[in-house]
Parts: C-alpha cells; structure tokens; sequence
C-alpha cells in the first residue's frame, strides 16, 4: 500500500489540473485546488524524504515487471529533487496568489500542476523513454506558463523557446532510439547492466548516443554553448513562472548526474571520461559567460538569467569529477541556487511592479516599500554571488574542496567569476535603488505582505541551509555514495539476470 | 530496403535542419515537422526492419519487436501536439507584430 506513495505527486498535481480545467469558469475554486495541490505534494515530498532515507523503493505501474514495463524508483537523490520542486512551487504560488499574476490569464493554474507533474514524474521515471514523455509533459505545460498574460514580446520569446527545446526532443528521440537499437532496453537499470556487455564494435554507437543524451541535457541545463535561449526566455517569461523555472535547468543537472552514474559511469569502456571531460569544459566556459554577462545585462531580469547560466556552470564543473564527494557538493549547491534565482525573480518582479521597468540604464522614480526590497536584493545577491553568511557561501568552500585535485585552473575560475559576478550584482543594486530620479512621483503600490512572506521564505529556507549545513552535507554524502555505487537501485527493480 | 530507409531518413533530416535555419517562422515550424518524420522512422527502425513480420508471437515464423512500434506511437502523438502549440504561437506572434521573423529583429 505504501508503495503507491511513491507515484503520488505525479498523480495529484495531474488529478488537479483535469478537475481545474473542467471549472475553469471558477478563480475560487482553482485558487483552492492550487493550494490544496501545493499542501498536498509538500506533505508527500516530506514524507518520501523519509521513506528515501530507508532505501530506494521502486513502484511498478500496472504491476508489469521491469524491463517490460515502466518502473518509478524513488531513491534519495529523487526524494530530494521532489522536496525542492513542492517547496519551491508552495513559495511561488503563495506570491502568484498574493500578486494577482493568475487573474491575467484563464488557465495559469492548470498549466502549473501540469508544470509540477512533469517534474516530478522526469525526477522519479527509471525509464529513459518515461524520462522523455515526461518532459514533453512539463515543456508543453511551461510553454503555456511562458506566455501566460500575453504581449508580443512574449510570444516572440515564446516561439524561440519553444523551437529550440523541440529541437532538442528530436534529438533526445534519436538518442534514444540508438541506445534501443544497440542494447534492446529503454529501462535505466536494466542498460547498466547490459552496456557493459555489448561488443566492442558498438562502443562507437555508446558513446554516440552518450553525447547526443549530453546535448539534450545541457539543452536543459543551459549549458555553454547550448545557453542562448535562456536568458531571454526568462526575461519574457512572467518572474514568478521564470522563479519556478529555475528548477528546470537543475533537472538537465539531475539528468546529467542520473545518467551519468547509471547508464554511463566512468567505468564503462565505451564512454569512460567522456561526459567528465565534456562537461569539465563546459562548466568553466559556463563561468565565465555567466559572469560577465551579470556584468554587462543592461536589465535585472536578464542579469538574473546569467547569473543562473554561472550557477548551472559551477553544478557541472562539480560534477564533471564524478566522484562521491564531488556529487554531494554539486548537489548541495544545486539546491542553493534554485533557491537563489528564484528569490532573486521573485524580487525582479516586485521591482518591475513598482518601478515600472527593469532597465539598469534608466533612473527609475523612488520605488514603494524601496527599503525592504533593497534589504531584500542585498540578501538575495549575496546568496547568488556565494558570499557568507548564506548558503552559497557553504556550498561553494564544498565545491572549491571537492575540486581540489584541479584546484589551479577550477579554482581560478569560479574564485574570478565569484568576484566578476558580484560586481555585477553591485552594478545592478546600485542603478536600481541609489539611481533615483527625484522628479518622478512615487508610484503607489499596495504592500502585498503575504508577497513578502513568499520572498523571505526562500531567504530563510537559504539561511537554514547553512545553519544546519553539516546534517544536509552528511545527508548528501549518502546520497552520492549511493549515486556511485548504484546496486541498490538496479536490485531493487528485480530485473532478469543478464547473461555474459 | 536498408539504403531505402537510410536515405529517407537523411534526406528528412538535411530538408528539416535547413528550413530550421530559416529566418521565417513557417519554415521553422515545417523543418521541426520533417525532422519529427525522420526521427519517427529512425524509431520504427530501431526494432531491426522485417517485412511481414507480425508483432505477436505464435503468428509468423519470427515475430517482430513490438516495442518501437508503441514508441513511436507515443513521438507521433507528442510531435503533433506540440507542432499545433508553435504553430498557435507562431501565429499569435505574427498578429501580434505583422511580421513572422522567428528573431524578431527588423527588416
């Protein structure tokens, strides 16, 4: 019976959004089922934390056995990724709700829940063709979030979003199909076990469905030189659904981690360092382009867009060394800069509502309630930029400590972008609060406290990160050593022997 | 059959990959519609090519796998929804700005 707990928050958000879609004559009733939903998948994430911690536990949909059907796995790693998406979309809806952004448009709501259910069904599947359907289902819902309240600004980002991520799930097709032909299983467990033992004349056919996966993944991830999409879509994209988005890049990064202890460890002959070699590169381009393109964004919301290309640079430079320690790191800040980008949008959005732009280049008039925001920006930067005494400052002495056999050049550069970026975030402090022009009258705007509450959640969930950083890092440490020897999640799905 | 196959799928995907580096938006939208084409194909193919060869054992001297056939089922669904969402949008951004260039830069 418990076992059903496990497909739970993809079956809640999706009975939701059906219901919502049938009234959606009714704002009262999709603002209750939106809170209900949240409540609910934050209850069922704690809880599988839990259960997580005692060991993965696999659930069979239609009771089929793997490899022939499809299996949900939650281990922790999947736990984890659950309570951030249920923590996070619970912030974001208490800011929608409080800010009115779902009365601009009929089906904001729905689109949400779909949104939460592709991501969890991507965060739990142990099936790389599931992986796919389910992030068909949390692109097509986030196309509609993207261009939530209309404009033609939007749409023109809209479209470009949307072309290049369908571009990208053609790719991951041909991926996958390569990977059936070669090894005749989609299921992840089942193609660890049996890549291993593919002849040596299919090692070329490995390693070219690997690198077709990385570029999907880093589709996703924004990764250098797949990262142009990002900071525009963002920018165009309402802040409160750009704050939730910032978990989607971290699932191109769950992808990368997933997969490449799984299916393409460095142990496996065909791939070996491939992905950690790719990805090494990627990370430190990443950096740099995330910094200096803090430093140069002429508005906020782009400016935060680069800022999570740089985080998503240092996650994957991280994990490029796939070793235990490394994982935990990456993963601790992954959780960190999720948190940070999205306080970070969710501010923009309160900036733009009260100063009627972003623009860094132009003297704004005096902003309504402009002391809290200011205090606000200042945490929040902090937190991106990684200074102490908020978590980005703990997570990365963990990242530089991970690195430490490459400390010369992994050092140098996430030392130098830290400090580029902080400029950047200094520049971009200083134009919107100290660049005021008196002349213009000060907008009125309601206080919104429940808007508020939704910001320093996020910043005290970042201050509770690092006051109990050692119980988290421990907690990750397990989690990596299960990533790397990942017996435990293939002997649990009771697949067939593989013969030698 | 095996060159046919290659072929179609190669020429599908040199066709899509060109009009996606169109600047117009109906190219674009024509060019990820060839290359959903090819990518479908590319699946069927995956379970090896057989001709006569129904999915069911017991029904001919050696059955052919079924499971690419339930793929590529699933891409055909998916690629044809989601060519109806970029076509709306698409079409949203052209009433919007009577101008159907997918950068949206000027002339």
């Amino acid at each position: 019976m418990s076992a059903h707990f496990v497909i739970a928050p993809v079956i809640l958000p999706a009975a939701l959004a059906g219901l919502m879609v049938l009234f959606a004559r009714s704002p009262a009733f999709q603002r209750l089922g939106a809170v209900l939903g949240a409540s609910g998948l934050i209850a069922l994430a704690l809880y599988n934390l839990t259960q997580a911690s005692l060991g993965p536990t696999p659930y069979f949909l239609g009771n089929w056995p793997a490899p022939f059907g499809i299996v949900l796995v939650l281990d922790r790693l999947s736990a984890l990724m659950l309570a951030l998406v249920a923590g996070l979309a619970g912030v974001v809806l208490a800011y929608v709700l409080a800010t009115g952004w779902d009365r601009r448009g009929a089906y904001f709501h729905p689109l949400f829940m779909f949104q939460l259910m592709g991501l969890n069904g991507a965060f739990l599947t142990a099936d790389a063709f599931n992986l796919f359907v389910f992030f068909e289902v949390l692109l097509i819902a986030s196309y509609g979030l993207m261009v939530h309240g209309g404009g033609a600004e939007r749409l023109r980002a809209g479209l470009q979003y949307v072309a290049f991520n369908l571009l990208g799930s053609t790719v991951f097709l041909f991926a996958l199909a390569t990977i059936y032909a070669i090894s005749g299983t989609l299921n992840m467990a089942d193609l660890a076990q049996k890549l291993p033992l593919m002849p040596p004349e299919d090692a070329a056919l490995i390693r070219l469905s690997a690198v077709l996966l990385l570029v999907v993944f880093a589709v996703k991830g924004a990764l250098v030189p797949l990262q142009f999409w990002l900071p525009r879509s963002y920018a165009a994209a309402p802040a409160p659904v750009a704050a939730l988005f910032a978990v989607m890049t971290k699932l191109g990064a769950y992808a990368m981690i997933r997969f490449g202890t799984l299916v393409f460890p460095t142990t496996l002959a065909a791939t070996g360092a491939l992905w950690g070699n790719i990805l090494w590169a990627a990370g430190l381009v990443g950096i740099a382009v995330g910094a200096f393109g803090v430093l140069g964004a002429a508005r906020l919301a782009p400016l935060i867009g680069f800022a999570i290309i740089g985080s998503m640079g240092v996650v994957v430079l991280t994990v490029s060394a796939f070793t235990a320690p490394a994982l935990a790191a990456a993963l601790y800040y992954a959780v960190h800069s999720t948190l940070a980008a999205a306080t970070l949008f969710l501010l923009a959005d309160t900036i733009i509502a009260r100063r009627g732009g972003d623009d860094l280049a132009q003297a704004g008039p005096k902003m309504a309630q402009g002391g809290l925001i200011s205090g606000l920006f200042m945490a929040a930067a902090v937190a991106m930029v990684g200074l102490p005494p908020l978590s980005g400052f703990v997570g990365k002495v963990q990242v530089l400590q991970a690195l430490s056999a490459h400390a010369p050049v992994a050092w140098s550069v996430i030392l130098l972008g830290t400090l580029v970026t902080m400029i950047g975030f200094a520049r971009a402090g200083s134009a919107l609060f100290w660049r005021v022009d008196t002349a213009l009258s000060v907008p009125k705007h309601p206080a919104q406290p429940i808007a508020f509450a939704a910001i320093f959640a996020l910043i005290a969930a970042m201050v509770a990160l690092s006051l109990f950083a050692a119980p988290v890092a421990g907690w990750l440490a397990v989690t990596a050593d299960d990533l790397m020897a990942p017996q435990a999640y293939i002997n649990v799905q009771s697949l067939p022997a593989v013969a030698p | 059959m095996e060159a046919l196959i290659a072929i179609t799928i190669g020429a599908l995907t040199t066709g899509g990959v060109f009009l996606m580096l169109q600047r117009r938006t109906f190219p674009v939208v024509l060019g990820l519609s060839l290359l959903s084409y090819a990518v479908n194909i590319f699946i069927f193919i995956s379970g090896r090519i057989a001709l006569n060869a129904p999915p069911i054992i017991g029904m001919g001297p050696a059955p052919i796998d079924p499971l690419p056939q339930a793929l590529v089922l699933t891409a055909i669904v998916i690629s044809f929804g989601m060519t109806a969402v970029i076509l709306m949008l698409a079409l949203g951004s052209f009433l919007h700005r009577g101008d159907d260039s997918a950068d949206g830069g000027g002339p």
